[in-house]
């Protein structure tokens, strides 16, 4: 296979854009691509302070790498949810790569740990409150870096989510017709009210498999392993079929996720139904301030819960 | 004498040998692995599906999919522990 821009030997095929690349073309690509979502969704200017959710995995490591090497100032927040076995070898891989390819680019890593903050990691706080470990993990880590992000004063925060997560996510929402959390889906939300951070998605246009690839063609060393919470979880099960779809009919993803944001840009304009819809509901929570639907917020009710329930 | 190429598997973590020579996409039908959820690395080189491995080489299949939080939540209404369940 010979990469479509130079002819030299390539070392990863695109079915879904009939191309191969070699390393120097496939970065090229995989930069102009981010470039256009961060240009066309109006995520972030070059003067803008951006903080990067960053995980240890692919994605969000190729994220901070991506734009710093596209020229902006990025920094990024862990949030160390003292998973067993898992939390300190993904914490080691992110603050490695801040020490090698951030650090020189005067980029700084935030860490926050849930068992300092709150007093117990993940695990025990889902289980106090009977509730799955992801359900729980997304609360915290939503709160932590929406807080983190205002309180920082970032400009805007930005997530690695990719393709298939967002189509996976999509399917999830089509097959249960949980159609009001579409206009959600957007690859970039406005920091609609007072606190809330403008938040953005600038791998929606590449896949899994492409980021992966950028990861182990730039020596961006990150945790492979999955995370052993998520064993069972629907949004793997809505990868897997999309991905058999995909290797039947390349673009099938694309076709899925883009579509969808076509369909909805002309049907409404998502940002500003978004905001109203926000400001009409949403008032500070009465414990933490954070915006809320409720008078208090769902991490502070869970933290309360869990503080309830936690043997004395 | 050369054996068989050394392809390494996860989920679980495993090592098989396989007999080449052997085109990259021919090893994934072969172990049942949907193109698009792997990566194949020969040493330390990504290769593209129409490769051919051989005898001796060393192999990683490398799943790529991940996830499970669903972080990016269906919704940021933090005051409904509803929709946060309706993620999943």
């Amino acid at each position: 296979m010979r990469c479509r821009k130079c002819t030299a030997k390539a070392v990863i095929g695109l079915p879904r854009h009939n191309a191969a690349f070699c390393k120097a073309c496939f970065n090229g690509f995989v930069h102009d691509q981010v470039a256009r979502a961060i240009k066309t969704e109006r995520m972030f200017g070059r003067a803008d302070r951006v903080l990067v959710a960053v995980s240890g995995g692919k994605d969000s490591l190729a994220l901070w790498d991506i734009l710093l090497k596209l020229g902006y100032h990025a920094d990024a927040l862990y949030v160390d949810l003292g998973i067993p076995g898992y939390s300190a070898k993904s914490r080691e891989k992110v603050e490695r790569f801040a020490d090698t390819v951030a650090k020189p680019c005067d980029a700084t890593l935030l860490i926050h740990t849930v068992q300092e903050k709150e007093g117990a990691g993940i695990r025990e706080l889902a289980d106090l409150i009977n509730r799955p470990t992801c359900s729980a993990c997304g609360t915290i880590k939503r709160y932590q870096f929406n807080r983190a992000a205002v309180e920082q004063d970032y400009d805007v925060m930005a997530t690695g989510h990719n393709l298939d997560d967002e189509a996976a996510r999509l399917l999830g929402n089509v097959l249960h017709w949980q159609d009001e959390y579409l206009n959600k889906q957007s690859p970039s939300l406005p920091a609609s009210v007072e606190g809330f951070a403008k938040k953005v998605k600038p791998l929606y246009r590449l896949t899994e498999r492409e980021l992966a690839a950028y990861s182990v063609l730039n020596r961006i060393d990150y945790i492979v392993e999955e995370c052993p919470m998520a064993k069972g979880s629907k949004l793997l099960l809505y990868k897997e079929v999309l991905n058999r779809l995909e290797t039947e009919s390349p673009g099938t993803k694309q076709r899925f996720y883009w579509g969808f944001l076509e369909k909805q840009a002309k049907a409404q304009p998502v940002p500003t139904s978004m905001a109203e819809k926000d400001q009409a509901t949403l008032h500070p929570c009465a414990t933490c301030g954070q915006p809320t639907t409720a008078e208090i917020c769902s991490y502070c009710k869970m933290m309360a819960r869990a503080k309830a329930g936690a043997p004395h | 004498m050369i054996g068989a190429m050394q392809v390494q598997l996860s989920h679980p973590e495993r090592r098989v040998e396989i007999k080449g020579p052997k085109r990259v996409r021919e090893l994934l039908r072969d172990l049942n692995l949907v193109a698009e959820a792997h990566l194949v690395i020969r040493g330390d080189d990504l290769v593209t599906e129409d490769e051919m491995l051989q005898d001796g080489d060393q192999v990683e299949v490398r799943p790529v999919i991940s996830g499970g939080s669903g972080f990016s939540g269906s919704s940021r209404l933090s005051g409904s522990t509803k929709q946060t369940r309706q993620t999943r």
